[in-house]
């Protein structure tokens, strides 16, 4: 079976400069992948190499078997940040519709299945109620349920997603992960972009990133303090927040309660190539 | 009712100024629309001054001005499609810096020519009551044109307008896309100076797109609109210069740009929208 996403020794980055590189995996169909990390370690370059939106800087990557944003490619994307204030009054329900819009070509009316997956896609992100209502008027968790909802009944074969929670409500969330399902449960590829570790433990496959390749594998084998730590600088516990220092190991703990401190002796490499990078299989 | 009807019953000028007006409200409505979603404003209005030295080329060695307002359109073009490649420098400064440019050098070949006196006039301000069939034919092709691209490629456009990334991984070719509503932008630019001059285009392009963004929430909707807005500006327009005995072009953007503000009053009085629920 043709992987969703191949790269080897892939380096993401801009006018040549690598922002991270040394990324291996394979991602098969029906699978989910979560790229986690802080803000600027190159996450949504990731994203938008695979999404065929910048080239990459070094490696080789492959998209459902063909070059990144080459025609024919099925991949549906959730960028970050969204136009919200567009001047037009567009009705939610006409920006999901946009979704279909690819699979109809420039002038072909969108049938009745079309409707039935803009229809499903809504359910499946609560967004009936506001089908009617300009996106201007909606609010930003609103709006990202909006968008969710236009990149799934897309229907493509891999979705990237850029921090889809960003926004969302406890309710939101819950169905957000029911829709992640279904998608896998169709066969659809996942990648999405996030801070959220409880999140990324309901992917097959956790990349962590921190302008390095911090770790790739299982979530079960890919989060760990140690790794978290290694990211983040920060592991949240329960009832509190350790702050690792990361170049003398010292512990702060904020918060109440006992403190679960993870840290990592300096110098602790996962660096490129040192790690597993199974195949999402 | 006669008064409503009568100079265009019995002047053939002021028939054939009626007919171009139409065109043009009909073509710069449409891409006035693109223009206004897409934040295409103040490339509008550069290109619309930026053609003023190709027109006065042209005239200067005898060739049609509508010639000359396309050599300055397209050097406008690529001039701000180099500075925004080959430097660190964003659109809006290379717009800039194109369209003083591309005035001042249209000032300086006019004031080198003692011929230009009448000339300058209609460039910048139109001659909406001397328009030949001619012309009225080159600006009724243009119309044709940019309004079967708008019809053809609506969806890209508004994909576009939306977010240019979701319309490239959708497999649009936006850089494509961009260059062809340019060249729509640039041609009805072209067009419709002889009507309304190279000043006052951008009015056109401008007051009846924005209007009609303030009634409707479709694109097509919103670009009929425009159009219709231009045509009632074009008619009022001539009316008011026949009887008042203004100047023609200068009263049709006047009477559109009018509109605007009678629109976004009346809209800024109207109740606003049902809040979303979590604004309740």
């Amino acid at each position: 079976m043709t992987p969703a996403v191949e790269c080897r020794d892939l380096a993401v980055g801009y006018d040549g400069h690598a922002v991270v590189g040394g990324i291996d995996l394979s991602l098969a169909p029906g699978r989910w992948l979560a790229v986690i990390g802080t803000n600027g370690s190159g996450k949504s370059t990731l994203l938008r190499t695979i999404a065929g939106l910048i080239p990459p800087v070094a490696g080789t990557l492959q998209v459902q078997g063909r070059d990144p944003g080459a025609r024919g490619v099925g991949v549906s994307y959730l960028s970050q940040s969204h136009e919200q204030g567009f001047l037009l009054p567009i009705r939610a329900r006409d920006v999901v519709r946009m979704g279909r819009w690819p699979a109809r070509g420039l002038t072909g009316r969108l049938r009745a299945d079309d409707d039935s997956l803009v229809d499903d896609a809504m359910d499946a992100m609560g967004i009936r109620e506001l089908a009617d209502m300009p996106l201007g008027t909606l609010s930003g968790g609103q709006c990202q349920r909006v968008h969710l909802a236009q990149a799934v009944c897309r229907d493509a074969g891999l979705l990237l997603l850029d921090e889809p929670t960003a926004g969302l409500d406890a309710a939101s969330r819950e169905r957000y992960l029911s829709l992640m399902d279904a998608q896998r449960a169709r066969g659809a590829a996942i990648v999405t972009a996030t801070h959220d570790v409880r999140e990324a433990r309901r992917a097959d496959l956790v990349l962590i990133v921190a302008e390095r390749v911090v770790a790739c594998g299982p979530p079960d084998e890919a989060l760990t303090p140690a790794s978290l730590a290694d990211a983040f600088g920060v592991v949240i516990e329960d009832g509190g927040a350790t702050v690792i220092d990361p170049h003398h190991g010292h512990e702060h703990h904020h918060g109440p309660g006992a403190p679960h401190v993870h840290g990592h002796a300096p110098g602790h490499d996962h660096g490129p190539g040192g790690h597993d990078h199974p195949h999402g299989h | 009712m006669d008064i409503l009807w009568d100079p265009f019953v019995q002047s053939a000028f002021m028939q054939r100024a009626l007919v171009a007006a139409i065109l043009v409200a009909i073509a710069t409505g449409v891409v006035g629309t693109l223009m206004v979603l897409r934040g295409m404003a103040f490339l509008g209005d550069a290109l619309a001054h930026g053609v003023l030295p190709g027109i006065a080329v042209a005239l200067i060695i005898g060739l049609p001005s509508v010639l000359g307002a396309l050599a300055g359109a397209a050097a406008m073009m690529g001039g701000v499609a180099v500075v925004t490649r080959r430097t660190r420098l964003s659109s809006d400064v290379a717009i800039g810096l194109l369209f003083v440019g591309m005035l001042s050098l249209g000032v300086v070949i006019i004031s080198r020519s003692s011929d230009f006196a009448g000339s300058l006039t209609d460039i910048l301000f139109g001659e909406v009551l001397g328009v030949s069939w001619t012309a009225i034919a080159w600006q009724a092709g243009v119309a044709v044109l940019v309004v079967g691209l708008a019809w053809l490629l609506r969806r890209p456009f508004l994909l576009m307008a939306m977010d240019p990334d979701q319309a490239r991984v959708a497999g649009y070719r936006v850089g494509l896309l961009e260059a062809v509503m340019l060249g729509m932008i640039a041609l009805t630019v072209v067009a419709s100076f002889v009507v309304v001059g190279a000043l006052l285009v951008f009015g056109m392009l401008l007051a009846p797109a924005g209007a009609a963004a303030l009634l409707t929430r479709r694109l097509g909707t919103m670009m009929a609109l425009a159009a219709a807005i231009g045509m009632l500006s074009a008619y009022i327009g001539l009316l008011l210069s026949w009887y008042l005995d203004l100047a023609a072009g200068a009263t049709v953007v006047l009477t559109a740009v009018a509109i605007f503000f009678v629109v976004a009053v009346l809209q800024s009085l109207v109740p606003a929208r049902r809040p979303h629920p979590e604004h309740a």
